[in-house]
């Protein structure tokens, strides 16, 4: 906070309200659909793996389907708020996933299904004050911490880089209760779609994984290559029903 | 002499009950505690072997390192080319691969829909009937209901778990784990029958596959997360294994985490310090025995001295020297001592024998145990077992009656007359 004022003082400028800034982010990541097609490249011990996805997310829904590796293709992931369902097209079976398998990872990547869960508006789940002010990417950028407002959250306490005037996300931190540090995002590619600023290159490190056999593997790459804000979506996507059509 | 003494042995009872008794009971325990201790850790042993990691174990350096939680990432590739040289190299030793592995299994309902979800600790092995597995795993004694899986995606699964779960042989269930290369697998299977290993550890989640079904699953062809070696006598040699182990790794030393690493059961198991213990009490055991009975023996042969005062007194003035005396006493030691431990070891075999064939069932004490071993202690006689209480059975008495026949070497005869008519 000392370093901020100072800041304040020598340069003139008023740091953001953190929770304002928040609300921008949220709007700009927001629409009322988004359609997205991605790639996510996990790096294993034995080797590297490269799995296609095309998603669609409209409020707390979320709908992502594999196209690639062939053995994964037709893997279907549904997304209900807080309820959260996989469909594999080996087994012809919609199986729940809660309790234990929350914890487990997605694909063998550094993601877990718990962080699918998350609440997609960051501002109706935290609380946030600006702590700091840096520079990332070449980009001045504004040091968010952020407070779960509900106990059940995942991740208690988060640290956000924000760049302030494209109000998009640059680096995050996530950590536990007890401020372990669990979980570490580094965004390496940024692009502006109809006008707003979307994280096109991303490195998603699980730092339990990292800090155990796993310290060399670099975590797990998601690269957007395609992004459509309020695109039309198919009819009763957002149902059950639509995971074994 | 010899006839004379042992004559005298047999009918003065008055001098040879009490250490003949002393003897034979101190050998018959001796003998019994032995084959008991093998039998006991017998059972640890090779429980831990049959279930956890034989006698012998290859696995890949980072498996090795992972230890329990290794996954079937770190599984070694090329099974069937390593376990034939291993077969070569090793003939006493007979090998086969496993797949350890977690996962859960969903329960679906009439709608196919999640109507549970549980953690298993999943085993694939060769199920084959007539496999070395079928004798290992004794198939036949842990199968509870349903029967052996005959086909192919079936499974076997924890008795205990089966009826929290309302599960019946036939039932459809679904298995969720990671693949080899960290993706998810989701393989539909039907519960082919129901198992109970008698061992609390297990019984609370394990599932049994079998390995070409689950390599299929996993993406892992001819993968296995270990190679498991048994001594094809069915006991542990320890110090054969460390020679095995060393040899084996000798020829395999890349610096690669996934180059394959053969550990003996001490370390695979970390039990190398029981190991360790067992091996030094046994001779712990026979130590404290012939000190003990020694100390028993030589009290006797004080009291023995003095009982026989007066006939020491007599054949010294009668002209006997007394390391003639000293000599006599010790044959008749030897011979309470040769009778002694004959008729201990026959009891203490006898009683180990009852045990190795019948046993001692301890299921009772162990419902909430964590630890591998079979729920009936069994006592095992090996050859060591015929002597291992006789020599130091026959030793001890000698020993007894050599400290306390010294007195016979201060026995004076100048009163001697005095003495008789007091």
């Amino acid at each position: 906070m000392k370093k901020l004022l100072f800041l304040a003082l020598l340069t003139g400028i008023t740091p953001p309200d953190g929770n304002l800034l928040l609300e921008k982010i949220d709007k700009n990541i927001s629409g009322t659909t988004r359609r997205l097609v991605a790639e996510m490249r996990i790096v294993r011990k034995r080797g590297t793996r490269t799995l296609r996805v095309r998603s669609y997310v409209k409020g707390d829904s979320a709908f992502t389907e594999y196209l690639a590796p062939e053995r994964e293709k037709g893997t279907k992931l549904l997304k209900l708020g807080k309820d959260l369902w996989i469909y594999t097209p080996e087994s012809d079976r919609t199986i729940r996933i809660s309790g234990h398998m929350l914890r487990q990872s997605v694909s063998g990547s550094d993601l877990s299904y718990e962080d699918m869960l998350e609440e997609t508006r960051l501002k109706d789940a935290y609380t946030a004050s600006t702590i700091g002010a840096d520079s990332l990417n070449g980009r001045p950028v504004w040091v968010l911490e952020l407070t779960a407002r509900k106990p059940d959250i995942a991740y208690q306490k988060r640290r956000l880089w924000v760049d302030g005037e494209r109000h998009i996300v640059l680096k995050e931190e996530r950590y536990s209760r007890t401020g372990k540090l669990l979980k570490t995002t580094a965004v390496l590619e940024t692009k502006l779609f109809d006008g707003r600023w979307v994280a096109t290159r991303a490195t998603f490190r699980d730092m339990l994984r990292a800090n155990g056999e796993n310290e060399s593997l670099p975590g797990t790459e998601f690269t957007v290559e395609e992004v459509q804000f309020d695109a039309p979506t198919p009819p009763g996507l957002f149902s059950r029903s639509s995971l074994r059509r | 002499m010899i006839k004379f003494i042992f004559r005298g042995v047999l009918r003065d009872r008055t001098r040879t009950l009490f250490p003949f008794l002393t003897v034979a009971i101190g050998v018959g325990l001796a003998v019994f505690l032995d084959a008991y201790l093998r039998g006991t850790t017998d059972s640890m042993f090779n429980t831990t072997a049959r279930l956890v990691c034989g006698h012998l174990m290859v696995t890949t350096s980072a498996g090795a390192h992972a230890g329990e939680y290794a996954t079937p990432e770190l599984a070694l590739l090329d099974v069937t080319p390593r376990q034939q040289e291993l077969e070569n190299s090793y003939p006493e030793v007979v090998w086969t691969p496993r797949i350890r592995f977690g996962g859960i299994i969903d329960i679906p309902d009439s709608t196919g829909m999640t109507r549970a979800q549980v953690p298993v600790s999943g085993m694939a092995v060769d199920l084959s009937p007539g496999g070395i597995e079928h004798k290992l795993l004794r198939l036949d004694r842990i199968l509870v209901r349903g029967k052996t899986p005959r086909n192919t995606k079936q499974i076997l699964l924890s008795e205990q778990l089966s009826q929290r779960l309302g599960l019946n042989p036939g039932d459809r269930l679904t298995l969720i784990t990671m693949t080899a290369d960290g993706g998810m697998a989701i393989a539909d299977f039907t519960l082919a029958g129901t198992i109970r290993f008698g061992i609390t550890a297990l019984d609370r989640s394990v599932l049994l596959d079998s390995i070409a079904d689950l390599r299929q699953t996993l993406g892992l062809p001819d993968g296995a997360t270990e190679i498991l070696g048994f001594f094809k006598n069915g006991v542990y040699n320890d110090r054969r294994a460390i020679n095995i182990s060393r040899h084996y790794n000798a020829r395999h030393t890349h610096p690669d985490e996934f180059s394959p690493l053969l550990r003996p059961l001490r370390e695979a198991s970390g039990m190398g310090q029981l190991i360790d213990i067992v091996a030094n009490a046994t001779g712990l055991i026979l130590t404290i025995f012939i000190i003990a009975m020694a100390v028993v023996l030589w009290n006797a042969g004080l009291i023995n001295s003095l009982r026989r005062y007066n006939e020491i007194g007599i054949r010294l003035a009668l002209g006997e020297s007394s390391r003639d005396i000293y000599l006599s006493l010790l044959a008749e030691a030897f011979f309470i001592g040769l009778l002694g431990s004959t008729a201990g070891t026959l009891l203490g075999l006898g009683a180990g024998f009852y045990m190795q064939r019948v046993g001692l069932n301890i299921s009772g004490m162990m419902r909430n145990a964590t630890v591998l071993i079979d729920d009936v202690l069994r006592a095992r006689i090996a050859p060591v077992t015929f002597f291992i209480g006789f020599i130091p059975g026959l030793f001890a008495t000698l020993l007894g009656n050599a400290i306390s026949g010294l007195a016979v070497f201060r026995r004076q005869t100048a009163q001697l007359t005095k003495e008789f008519s007091e």
